[in-house]
């Protein structure tokens, strides 16, 4: 390769891939372009008529104690109609996120960041397929992810564990300590009906977001580490969770297991909501994330087995600057092993898209069915279905049948665009120096602009990044 | 509509001769297994499934504890569980599997885990379908390794899974391929043979542009069987056929998979939502409603296999089971050992196999979970073997390498 930090690789492995100019524009200083963006604070979403968590939520509340009493009301059980309302609150406002989520990338001017915000949204996954959360998961990202993206990891940490859509989804608002006065009260009430912890939020808080799998927790950590985030919850959700703001972060003492606990060997004392704080504080600070989160980020920009050499040196950035994410960044783009292959990565469907509405310039509002792609190609936004996110392996998304729908949509793009778009022409401003003699071919030979458009967006060089 | 082989024989022209030796291999599959083709069906239900409340065994004496107002009651009580054989029953919601195992096609597996032992779903799913116990100790699946050992021809991609992306499971060297419904036109023939050449010199998307046009022409002949199905208007309403509405366009690919007489003899597909930690329900909820559209899915795919179902084993298995007791929000944290049923025409079923463990204080995994008596892989063996055919050779070595001392379950399967 002639130009070490090639623009080709810096618009499309790290950023979303390449627009008309773009190339021309970076030039030789890949790197610097990048390490440009990573100047100033982080863009916010400027769509008009974006609400917050706290407003969606405690409007879907509402709505559901309507259809509730109603239920109550109709002893025969409602018709389908009612049932269909919070639904119908809540598909709007997701299809209103995604549009947003869509625009800001395909016009991004530090398409860096946008990739780098959806890593970390993607690394703190909630998804659409629980109740709420597909009107939630978009507020999410811009309240909790988006803000801290060139922070310190310790208040990207925190801010996604207090946001209410991640309690929601890790089922954390209901967590009730053992010993919890609310857990007493209802002990002598009702001996029948045990409330008490739930351990989901605390095991995925260690397992997925911090030290991993192999950080080194044991079993009776995770338990700890529940009744230390007892309490952890939301409020005005009616009945024993009332009270509180409804639809924001409330911490509620009544819910909270007293008394000092150890958790991975540390003795907390017990100051409530303080207590949890502590503890992600010293997660944030663990080697173990530093190793965890290291590798993640090193998967995701150099290769599916990321050079154990590249991985430890992300660490050390990390670590050694107390998780200060841009010194991370920096050392990701001082990582000779990035810059190495230029198409080492497959792309995901969510990468493929974004690339392809860039390059061809593609329209990205509500008129334009801006969803489909995503689900046409099997990445529905914010849906993993899973809190480990989406994968970032080729082969969880190299599969025939997707490689089929890709080729599909290119057609359909191809049939689309037709003669106003001459691929022939866009191909080295998209792909550069990745560009090869086969897919140059190809074009030049194609039957019709048409073609020429799906056999670029079908080409070995624009499937990976 | 033009048949399969019209189109292969188009394809293999426009693409210069590359499907040619792709299909040949389709030709003798039928006559080499002597007329009786066994297929598998792989169901893997992530999430977790909880193994005490799709089969409760509410002849133990200290489960109705545990559960609290989510226990489910004896056959005959309102809401009660579908008997079984006295001590065990099946959630009510499962219907179709409680038949099933009347008609002694059904073979419920209990307190059977992985060799996994910590509660990382993730990592618990990676060792359900790498086949060794250890995370991450393989970067292929058991059940691809178990198709190069299927004895007899068989077509070069043995195995489709059913979705656009192949699960660990089923990756691994031998072809397979995947396929899923579309809404968007087929690809142009002249694009496809272009993009035939062009991706002469990219060996990963040769291969899986080889096998999603092998796919695809298979899911051409077989016809209207595998058209996207139109929605389902007002279904929202009934959760037991909302729930099998998503599974019914896989269910219907993975019967006309299937049941074509030279198609692929391995289906595998994903299930999810069974993370129950919170308001898990009981005879009625969330877990009742999943339960009964995996049941409605069975069902259908039994209906849809037709003739076929007499020669299939339809395995679903779940990475671990749940805690024994209930939690403090009304579901269940992540466990040990769980339930897994096996379900078809071939199956020597209506029997429950289980060393159960008990359900004491001291008789739980940890203080907390179902202890596991069977290990999951003598299962897969016991269905390899008994089912397919796979050697016990290839089977010790290197399906789940190094297991010789684990002996496949004998008798799973109808003589």
């Amino acid at each position: 390769m002639s130009e070490p930090f090639t623009s080709a690789i810096a618009a499309n492995r790290f950023g979303l891939g390449a627009r008309p100019g773009e190339l021309a524009a970076i030039g030789g200083g890949g790197r610097d372009w990048l390490r440009a963006q990573l100047a100033g604070p982080p863009p916010q979403l400027a769509a008009a008529g974006l609400r917050s968590c706290t407003d969606i939520l405690a409007a879907a509340l509402e709505l559901r104690r309507e259809l509730q009493a109603a239920r109550k009301a109709d002893a025969q059980g409602v018709a389908a109609d009612p049932l269909q309302k919070l639904p119908q609150f809540l598909r709007p406002i997701y299809a209103s996120e995604v549009t947003a989520r869509l625009q800001q990338a395909v016009t991004s001017e530090r398409p860096f960041l946008e990739r780098l915000t959806q890593f970390w949204a993607n690394h703190f996954a909630v998804s659409i397929d629980k109740q709420f959360l597909a009107g939630l998961a978009g507020s999410f990202e811009r309240e909790a992810i988006r803000p801290h993206v060139l922070g310190n990891f310790a208040d990207l940490l925190l801010a996604a564990e207090t946001h209410p859509a991640m309690l929601l989804y890790l089922d954390n608002y209901l967590s009730v300590g053992p010993h919890a006065p609310a857990a007493l009260r209802a002990a002598r009430r009702d001996a029948q009906r045990r409330i008490g912890i739930n351990e989901n939020l605390a095991r995925e808080i260690l397992e997925l977001h911090t030290l991993g799998v192999g950080g080194g927790y044991t079993q009776a950590d995770v338990t700890t580490f529940a009744a230390v985030l007892s309490g952890w919850s939301i409020g005005g959700e009616g009945g024993r969770f009332r009270g509180g703001v409804p639809g924001q972060f409330l911490f509620r003492p009544e819910l909270h297991e007293p008394g000092t606990k150890v958790v991975l060997g540390t003795r907390y004392r017990d100051d409530g909501f303080g207590q949890g704080v502590a503890v992600l504080r010293d997660l944030a600070r663990a080697r173990a994330t530093a190793q965890f989160v290291a590798t993640k980020l090193a998967r995701h920009f150099i290769a599916d087995e990321p050079p154990a050499a590249a991985v430890a040196r992300l660490a050390d950035a990390f670590h050694s600057s107390g998780g200060d994410l841009p010194r991370v960044y920096h050392a990701l783009l001082d990582a000779r092993e990035a810059w190495d292959s230029g198409l080492a990565k497959y792309k995901s469907p969510c990468d493929y898209v974004l690339s392809a509405y860039r390059g061809l310039g593609l329209p990205a509002d509500a008129a334009h069915a801006p969803l489909a792609p995503f689900e046409l190609l099997g990445q529905r936004t914010w849906s993993p279905g899973s809190p480990a996110g989406w994968p970032d392996r080729s082969a969880d998304w190299d599969g025939a049948a997707a490689l089929m729908k890709r080729i599909q949509w290119a057609q359909a793009l191809g049939e689309r665009l037709g003669g106003r778009c001459d691929a022939v022409a866009l191909a080295p401003e998209l792909l550069g120096a990745n560009l090869g003699a086969a897919t140059r071919g190809a074009l030049a030979h194609a039957a019709s602009a048409a073609q020429a458009v799906t056999l670029l967006l079908a080409a070995p060089e624009f499937m990976r990044r | 509509m033009s048949t399969r082989r019209q189109f292969l024989t188009h394809a293999a022209s426009a693409a210069g001769g590359l499907f040619c030796t792709t299909r040949l291999a389709f030709a003798g599959a039928t006559a080499a297994s002597g007329g009786r083709r066994p297929r598998l069906v792989l169901i893997v239900m992530r999430g977790a499934l909880d193994g005490l409340a799709a089969v409760p065994p509410y002849g133990d004496r200290d489960y109705a504890a545990l559960r609290g107002e989510a226990a489910l009651h004896a056959p005959g009580a309102p809401g009660g569980a579908l008997a079984l054989d006295g001590f065990f029953g099946l959630h009510p919601a499962l219907e179709f599997l409680g038949q099933s195992y009347r008609a002694r096609e059904l073979l419920v597996l209990h307190a059977l885990a992985s060799p996994y032992r910590e509660r990382s779903h993730f990592d618990g799913q990676d060792v359900l379908e790498n086949g060794t116990p250890r995370p991450h100790a393989l970067q292929s699946g058991w059940l691809n390794r178990a198709l190069a050992h299927l004895p007899g021809a068989h077509p070069r991609e043995a195995g489709v899974a059913l979705g656009q992306n192949v699960p660990l499971v089923m990756r691994g060297p031998a072809a397979v391929t995947s396929w899923s419904p579309s809404k968007l036109a087929a690809p142009d023939e002249d694009t496809l043979a272009r993009l035939t050449d062009l991706y002469a010199g990219d060996a990963l998307l040769a291969q899986r542009l080889a096998d999603g046009l092998a796919a695809d022409a298979i899911a051409a002949e077989d016809g209207a069987g595998m058209t996207p199905l139109p929605p389902a208007a007002g279904d929202a309403a009934r959760p037991r056929a909302a729930h099998s509405a998503r599974y019914a366009e896989t269910v219907r690919a993975a019967a006309g998979f299937l049941r074509q007489e030279d198609g692929p003899q391995v289906a595998v597909f994903d299930t999810s939502g069974w993370d129950t930690h919170a308001n898990e329900g009981g005879a009625q909820g969330q877990l009742a409603t999943r339960l009964a559209g995996l049941d409605a899915a069975l069902a259908s795919l039994r209906q849809e296999l037709g003739a076929a179902w007499g020669d299939t084993a339809v395995l679903a298995i779940t990475e671990f089971g749940r805690t024994a007791a209930i939690n403090g929000t009304r579901g269940t944290d992540h466990g040990t050992a769980t339930a897994a049923f096996l379900i078809g025409g071939a199956v020597a079923g209506g029997r429950v196999l289980a060393d159960w463990p008990g359900l004491a204080p001291r008789q739980l995994y940890q203080g907390r979970d179902l202890a596991p008596t069977l290990d999951l892989r003598a299962v897969l063996k016991g269905v390899l073997a008994g089912h397919l055919g796979v050697s016990t050779r290839a089977l010790d070595e290197e399906v789940f390498p190094d297991s010789a001392r684990l002996r496949p379950l004998a008798g799973l399967m109808r003589a």
